[in-house]
């Protein structure tokens, strides 16, 4: 499958306040495959860019509990079936000293699947990625603010979408190589 | 009266970041540090004597290997020494930058924002010298494997009853978790550095950490999330972890050991010696790189009050514990205090006493709480005390148990000395290294501070 030469359409913004107020305009008239970029954790602006479902929790979550009964599990089957030994007259299935185990081996495994799922739903690691053509865009681990539109949006059209961003007080625009 | 009155609503407000900065010099000012700074010949000093001393711990644990653990002071009947001291002390250091990055976290003190990165860092190298003394304690030390359950030859399992085996899995968990949490942190900040980086090597280097992190807005939630869940699932692990280590002693029937009080006093014990720690290495780092902006006299005054808190938590404990020695009617009980207070190691007891409750009651007053010196003082006399505390417990409690006739001593021998200094050596040397590589404050976390990171809806 050939690639499309464009990636997308990129703006600049010089705070956080305009990104935010440029994603939510961009959004509302109507374009769907976009992005914003900001070095550090804007509150609300994946909302803008309409994301809504997080699946981080429910990896979490699935996580936890596989871990939990994994180490349950394996201390009951190695001490009270596999090779049960009588120690100090304890019975082989001694749930109250299995709970710490099973406690640690819960936190373990929601810990890794909370760092690996949220890796792996955000796509990294990704070593080469379009959006870093544009030179500009050294600044997003900075202190500035990007927004892109997809070149695989419906509504895209150079000409069009570059007119619509410059209605947005962006500080330059460029046009993303992929 | 009003000038006094007028400093001291100063101080109590004194911010978190000094006014002035923006995005561009909170980025630049941390990330020079590493980037730009020539690397000074104090840091080649530094380092090079705390390579060294790694040098001589590497040398100490060779010849353990060679000649076995009758080098070190251990006997019968204090099977545990200088190891399992040593180990309880580094762990327990440990904890405060997990209780600074996880728990001051989920309770919104954002003053945590300038301190974490190094605590968590703290933490790591706290608990790789933690590591150490188990695995080289266990006599066969090239068996240490043997205390995970794999499936082996001999087709046995370790013993999950023991609170030994609780103690391995918490422990590993914890390092674990505390390696992942922080290098998730670093993630973001690692593109900061690959995007400023001149060096071509570096830009690599960095790059490939940071697995192409780009600040997408997608990206940012879920990692925010994930990074929230690990602060919810660290706090409850740290205080498990230190918990469990008090379980090592408390469900054993030694007296001394034998107590109820020792999980809340043993956590509490391993923050107020980790805040010493934070302590003892803000200091010198907010100085010799002039981070005075970003770590503040809040971060000084807030964390002396967390020692303070948490020092009168283990006075209690100390408290419970001489006042049970006379409750409990038992007379090896009452024994172990006696003991404590006029046996041959009371100068070490009175020693304790001394450095963990009697000096740091100078944090009560607010000149001590904001001058670095003093402050840098009584961290070092409180990591000395604590240290002493996990001595008493350890050596104290076993040397005079049941049998008269099974009484002794325990004498440290120099190889027990050389190990232990070696892991100061190896922390600080990691500490050097981590310092000169990384950024020491998080540089994303310490944007969202800023004034100009706030939005409206």
């Amino acid at each position: 499958m050939k690639r499309d030469p464009i990636y997308g359409m990129m703006a600049e913004f010089d705070t956080a306040q305009g990104l935010l107020d440029a994603a939510r305009k961009t959004y509302q008239s109507g374009y769907r495959k976009i992005d914003a970029y900001s070095p550090f954790p804007i509150e609300g602006l994946a909302e803008e860019i309409g994301f809504h479902h997080n699946r981080v929790p429910l990896v979490v979550l699935i996580g936890g509990i596989v871990g939990g009964c994994l180490g349950y599990w394996m201390q009951w089957w190695m001490s009270a079936v596999d090779y049960p030994l009588n120690i100090g007259g304890k019975p082989p299935h001694s749930w109250p000293a299995f709970i710490v185990i099973t406690f640690e081996m819960t936190i373990l495994f929601a810990g890794l699947s909370a760092v690996l799922g949220m890796l792996a739903l955000n796509g990294l690691p990704m070593p080469y990625h379009p959006v870093f053509n544009v030179s500009r865009f050294a600044m997003a681990s900075k202190d500035r603010f990007f927004l892109i539109v997809f070149s695989s949006d419906p509504k895209y059209n150079a000409q069009e979408t570059r007119s619509f961003l410059e209605t947005l007080q962006a500080r330059s625009i460029s046009e993303v190589p992929s | 009266m009003d000038e006094t009155r007028k400093m001291t609503i100063d101080a109590e407000h004194a911010p978190v970041i000094e006014p002035g900065h923006t995005f561009a010099t909170v980025t630049d000012k941390i990330s020079s540090i590493v980037l730009t700074r020539p690397t000074s010949n104090g840091w080649f000093a530094g380092f090079g004597i705390a390579f060294l001393a790694t040098m001589m711990m590497l040398y100490a644990i060779g010849y353990l290997f060679l000649r076995g653990i009758g080098i070190w002071g251990v006997t019968i009947p204090i099977g545990w020494g200088f190891a399992i001291v040593n180990f309880v002390w580094w762990i327990g250091i440990g904890h405060a930058g997990t209780l600074i990055s996880a728990i001051l976290l989920l309770l919104r003190q954002s003053w945590r924002n300038s301190i974490n990165r190094f605590a968590e860092a703290m933490t790591l190298f706290a608990v790789a010298c933690a590591g150490i003394f188990p695995a080289i304690h266990v006599g066969r030390p090239w068996l240490a494997y043997w205390l995970f359950p794999y499936p082996n030859t001999m087709r046995v399992w370790p013993q999950f009853r023991s609170p030994l085996m609780w103690d391995v899995f918490a422990v590993s968990t914890y390092a674990t978790i505390s390696a992942i949490f922080w290098f998730i942190g670093l993630i973001p900040d690692l593109a900061t550095l690959r995007d400023r980086a001149i060096h071509p090597a570096a830009r690599i280097i960095y790059g490939i950490l940071a697995m192409g992190w780009r600040g997408s807005a997608r990206h940012w939630h879920r990692y925010e999330t994930a990074y929230l869940l690990l602060a919810g699932l660290a706090t409850p692990l740290v205080l498990s972890v230190h918990t469990v280590v008090s379980f090592d002693f408390a469900i054993g029937i030694v007296p001394g050991w034998h107590t109820t009080i020792f999980p809340p006093y043993f956590v509490a014990g391993a923050i107020y010696s980790g805040f010493a720690m934070v302590l003892m290495l803000a200091i010198p780092i907010r100085k010799i790189y002039g981070l005075e902006d970003f770590i503040t006299e809040r971060h000084l005054q807030n964390s002396a009050k967390v020692m303070l808190a948490t020092g009168l938590i283990v006075a209690y404990g100390y408290g419970i514990e001489a006042f049970m020695g006379w409750y409990s009617g038992d007379r090896y009980d009452a024994f172990t205090i006696w003991n404590r207070l006029h046996g041959p190691y009371a100068i070490p007891y009175y020693a304790l006493l001394l450095c963990n409750i009697g000096i740091p009651q100078l944090l009560w007053i607010r000149k001590f709480r904001t001058s670095p010196v003093a402050l840098f003082f009584v961290s070092f006399v409180v990591l000395i005390g604590m240290w002493l505390e996990r001595f008493i417990i350890v050596v104290v409690s076993l040397h005079r148990d049941f049998l008269t006739s099974s009484w002794g001593m325990y004498y440290p021998t120099r190889w027990d000395w050389m190990t232990y200094l070696g892991t100061i050596g190896m922390f600080l040397m990691l500490m050097f290294l981590f310092l000169r590589i990384l950024p020491a404050i998080s540089i994303f976390e310490m944007r969202t501070l800023l004034p100009e990171a706030e939005v409206k809806e």
